[in-house]
C-alpha cells in the first residue's frame, strides 16, 4: 500500500499544527463560532447530539495492521471504547472531547493517517473497490489513481469551499462495487480499441434528498489528463454551482439545470485552456503503481487439502465459506469478509478490541492489510486457503463471522436518532428489530442477495434510496414512522428506489420486511434475485401485502 | 490603516469608492459596475486604478483592462463562497496578471494560505497578526 514520503508527512504535521491553534483560538474565543465551524469540519469534526464526532479519513479503504492498531488505542484512550465504519469507508468515533481533538489527529498522524476533508463543503476522501487488486475482473488496479486524486484533492487552495461536498470514486473492474454512479464524479477504467487505459467520466450523481443516477460526461479520457479533467469540473462548479440553497447546491442539481450538453461544453472548454500545463507523466504513474505491486503469493498454495476436508466436516464453516469468502485471481487464496453486523451489534461498529484482534489476525493471515467496504464490513484479501479455517475460528469468536454478507442482516445503517443531530428517527433499533425477525440462519440464505438500508433521516448517509429495500426514518410530530422504497441499486444496473407507500410506524418496520421478503419467496423464479424479481413484477405485489392489515 | 502585502505589513495607499462617491485624489479602487460605466473618465485619474470584484462577478469581462489596473480587490461577502478562489486563479495564472490582488471583506484569517496559492498577495483584515500568521501555515502541497 502506499507509504507516506518525508512531504506527505510534513504536510500532515502541519495539519495537525495549524487545527491546534485553531482549536485554542476558537476555545479563547478568537474565532468565531461560524467560522470554526467551517475549519473544524475540514477537519472532521462534527458537532453531534451528544459530543463532537470525529470522522477520520481511509483513503480508498486501505489500512495497515499499524493504523487499525491506532484506531483501537484512540478508542479506548480517547473515547468509549468503539468505533464506527462509514458507508464511505471511512471511521467514526462519537464521543471525542474537541480539546482532545489535536492529540488524537497528532496520534493519527505517526501512522500516516488524518480526518483532513471528511466533512464540509470540500472534496471528501476518495473511495473505490474494495477487492481492488485481486478481483478477477479487473481492467487496472484503481488505487493508483485513488492516491494520485487524493494528493490532488488534499488541500487545495482553490476547492476547499465548494459549493456542497464533493465526492470522487474510482471503480477500476466490470463490476462497479464503489456505487460510482452515485458520485459527484464516477471514473471507471477501462481500455479504448487501441488497448490505452483510460477512464469513462461519470458526473452529478449523487445520494442524499434528490438521488440522481450519473452521466457519462465523456466515454474515454486519456489517463494523463485525469488532474486537468477534474480540474476543469471543479471549476465549473465551484463558480457556477448554486449558492443560494443548500439542498440545491450539489452539482448533480447544476449539471440538471444546466443540461449535461451544455455542461459538458462547459467543462471541455475549461479543459481546453489548462490541459496541457497539468498533465500526469508516466514516470509518476510507475511511481504510484509501485506501491500497489502484487504480493508474493504462495504459487504451491492450491495444493493444501485441509480446507477441502474441513468445509465436508464442518458445515457451519462450509457455510462461513460460501458467504463470506469470495474466489480470488490467485489459486489457493480467498478473499474473506468480516462482518460487522452480528446480529446483537450496531451495524458497523468495531470495539478496540476487535480492532487489535483484526490488526493480528491481518499479519498473520492476510499481509497485514485490511480494508474496508461501502456496506461497512472489513475485507482481509488475501487469505491462503490453508489459513481459512483458524482464521474463521478466530473471527467467530469475536462475533466478526456471522456468515451474512450481502444478506438481508447485512444491513447498511447510520448512526440515527441515537447519535446524529440531524436526525428524524433510529435506526440501529430498526436493525435490531429486523435481526430478531430474521433470525433463521437458513431462512435468510435462502432469501439470498438483498441489500437492506436505513437511513434516519433524507440525507441519506446509509444509502437508503439505492438500497434493494430502503428505509427512511421520517419524523411526524415528535414520532417515529418510516418510508420503504423497492428496487433500489449502487451497481452497475444503478436504480433508485420506488417508493412503496405511505409510511410504517416503528412498531411494523420489521414486520414489514418479513412480509416483502415472503412475497418474494413466493413469487421468484427459479434462481431470481430478491431484485430481479422486483424489477419483473413491479412494487405491486408487495404493495399489496404490505398494507394489507393497514 | 495597514493591510498586508507580499507577508509584509505596509500602510494601505488606496481608497475604495462606494458606486455614488466622488472621486478623490490618490490612488482609487471602484466596483466592476462603476468602472464599466465610468471608464473612459477613469482612466484620467492621476492616481493608480484598482476594481473590486465580488464573488458573482466574471472576471474574464476585466481581461482587455488588466494593463490599466495596478489593483484588484476580491470582496468576500460570505467565506463559505470560494468563488474567490477561481476568480483569482483565473487572474493571476489564466491571464497572467502582474498587479497586486487584494482579499477584503469577510473572510477568515485562516483562509489566508489558500488565497496566496491561487495568486492573492495583498489582504485587507481586521485580525492583521493573525490572518499574517496563517500564511506561514504549510511549506509544503500538492497542486
Amino acid at each position: 500500500m502506499y507509504q507516506y514520503n518525508h512531504n506527505d508527512q510534513i504536510l500532515i504535521e502541519e495539519r495537525v499544527a495549524q487545527f491546534r491553534r485553531q482549536t485554542e483560538q476558537f476555545l479563547n474565543g478568537e474565532i468565531s463560532e461560524d467560522g470554526f465551524r467551517a475549519l473544524r469540519l475540514r477537519n472532521g469534526v462534527y458537532i453531534q447530539t451528544h459530543a463532537p464526532m470525529l470522522r477520520v479519513a481511509i483513503p480508498y479503504g486501505l489500512l495497515n495492521a499499524k493504523q487499525l492498531h491506532t484506531l483501537a488505542h484512540i478508542a479506548r484512550t480517547y473515547d468509549k471504547n468503539y468505533c464506527h465504519v462509514t458507508t464511505r469507508q471511512n471511521v467514526q468515533y462519537n464521543w471525542p472531547k474537541l480539546e482532545q481533538i489535536p492529540d488524537i489527529l497528532a496520534e493519527l498522524a505517526q501512522v500516516q493517517m488524518h480526518a483532513i476533508q471528511t466533512s464540509g463543503n470540500c472534496m471528501r476522501n476518495t473511495t473505490s473497490d474494495h477487492l481492488a487488486g485481486v478481483c478477477a475482473d479487473e481492467i487496472e488496479d484503481p488505487r493508483p489513481y485513488c492516491e494520485i486524486i487524493r494528493k490532488w484533492t488534499t488541500l487545495h487552495p482553490e476547492f476547499d469551499y465548494l459549493p456542497r461536498k464533493f465526492k470522487i470514486a474510482v471503480s477500476g473492474s466490470t463490476t462497479d462495487r464503489a456505487a460510482t454512479q452515485f458520485h459527484d464524479i464516477g471514473l471507471h477504467l477501462v481500455k479504448n480499441d487501441a488497448g490505452e487505459i483510460g477512464f469513462k467520466v461519470f458526473v452529478g450523481g449523487g445520494l442524499g434528498r434528490t438521488p440522481i443516477i450519473g452521466q457519462v460526461i465523456r466515454p474515454f479520457l486519456e489517463k494523463k489528463h485525469i488532474l486537468s479533467y477534474l480540474e476543469a469540473v471543479l471549476r465549473i462548479y465551484n463558480l457556477l454551482g448554486r449558492r443560494d440553497n443548500k439542498y440545491k447546491a450539489r452539482i448533480k442539481i447544476l449539471v440538471k439545470e444546466t443540461g449535461l450538453e451544455k455542461f459538458t461544453q462547459l467543462v471541455e472548454t475549461e479543459w481546453a485552456l489548462i490541459r496541457d500545463n497539468l498533465e500526469v507523466s508516466d514516470d509518476y504513474f510507475a511511481a504510484m503503481k509501485a506501491h500497489f505491486t502484487p504480493f508474493e503469493y504462495d504459487s504451491s498454495a492450491a495444493q493444501d487439502a485441509t480446507f477441502a476436508a474441513h468445509t465436508q466436516e464442518n458445515s457451519a464453516f462450509a457455510t462461513w465459506v460460501k458467504y463470506n469468502t469470495q474466489a480470488h485471481k490467485v489459486d489457493g487464496y480467498r478473499i474473506v469478509f468480516l462482518s460487522i453486523k452480528a446480529p446483537d451489534s450496531p451495524p458497523g461498529d468495531l470495539t478496540s478490541e476487535q480492532l487489535d484482534v483484526i490488526a493480528d489476525l491481518s499479519v498473520k493471515y492476510s499481509f497485514g492489510e485490511i480494508r474496508s467496504t461501502h456496506r461497512q464490513n472489513f475485507v482481509f484479501a488475501d487469505v491462503k486457503q490453508v489459513d481459512l479455517f483458524a482464521l474463521w475460528q478466530a473471527l467467530a469468536a469475536q462475533k466478526l463471522a456471522t456468515p451474512n454478507i450481502g444478506m438481508a442482516t447485512d444491513i447498511i445503517c447510520c448512526p440515527g436518532l441515537d447519535f446524529c443531530s440531524l436526525a428524524n428517527a433510529g435506526s440501529i433499533d430498526i436493525t435490531k428489530d429486523i435481526n430478531n425477525v430474521l433470525d433463521n440462519l437458513d431462512y435468510l440464505h435462502d432469501i439470498g442477495d438483498v441489500n437492506i438500508n436505513i437511513s434516519g433521516c433524507m440525507n441519506g448517509c446509509a444509502h437508503q434510496s439505492v438500497g434493494h429495500i430502503g428505509i427512511l426514518g421520517v419524523d411526524k410530530k415528535g414520532v417515529e414512522w418510516y418510508q420503504f422504497t423497492l428496487g433500489g441499486s449502487s451497481s452497475n444496473e444503478a436504480a433508485i428506489g420506488e417508493r412503496l407507500g405511505p409510511s410504517i410506524p416503528k412498531s411494523d418496520v420489521a414486520q414489514a420486511v418479513e412480509t416483502i421478503l415472503n412475497v418474494y419467496v413466493q413469487i421468484r423464479l427459479d434462481e431470481e434475485s430478491f431484485l430481479e424479481t422486483v424489477k419483473r413484477v413491479g412494487i405491486d405485489p408487495f404493495k399489496e401485502k404490505v398494507y394489507a392489515s393497514h | 490603516m495597514q493591510v498586508i502585502k507580499n507577508k509584509q505589513l505596509i500602510d494601505n495607499h488606496w481608497t475604495y469608492l462606494a458606486d455614488d462617491a466622488p472621486i478623490v485624489t490618490g490612488n482609487i479602487c471602484v466596483s466592476l459596475a462603476r468602472w464599466q460605466s465610468e471608464k473612459n473618465q477613469l482612466i484620467t485619474h492621476e492616481g493608480n486604478l484598482g476594481v473590486r470584484i465580488a464573488p458573482a462577478d466574471d472576471v474574464n469581462q476585466l481581461v482587455e483592462d488588466l494593463p490599466k489596473l495596478a489593483l484588484i480587490e476580491l470582496a468576500v461577502s460570505d467565506f463559505a463562497d470560494g468563488r474567490s478562489f477561481s476568480q483569482a486563479y483565473m487572474l493571476r495564472n489564466r491571464h497572467a496578471y502582474q498587479g497586486e490582488i487584494r482579499a477584503v471583506g469577510n473572510y477568515l484569517a485562516d483562509q489566508a494560505f489558500y488565497f496566496s496559492r491561487v495568486g492573492v498577495n495583498a489582504f485587507e483584515s481586521e485580525h492583521l497578526a493573525q490572518t499574517q500568521n496563517t500564511l506561514n501555515d504549510f511549506t509544503v502541497f500538492y497542486q
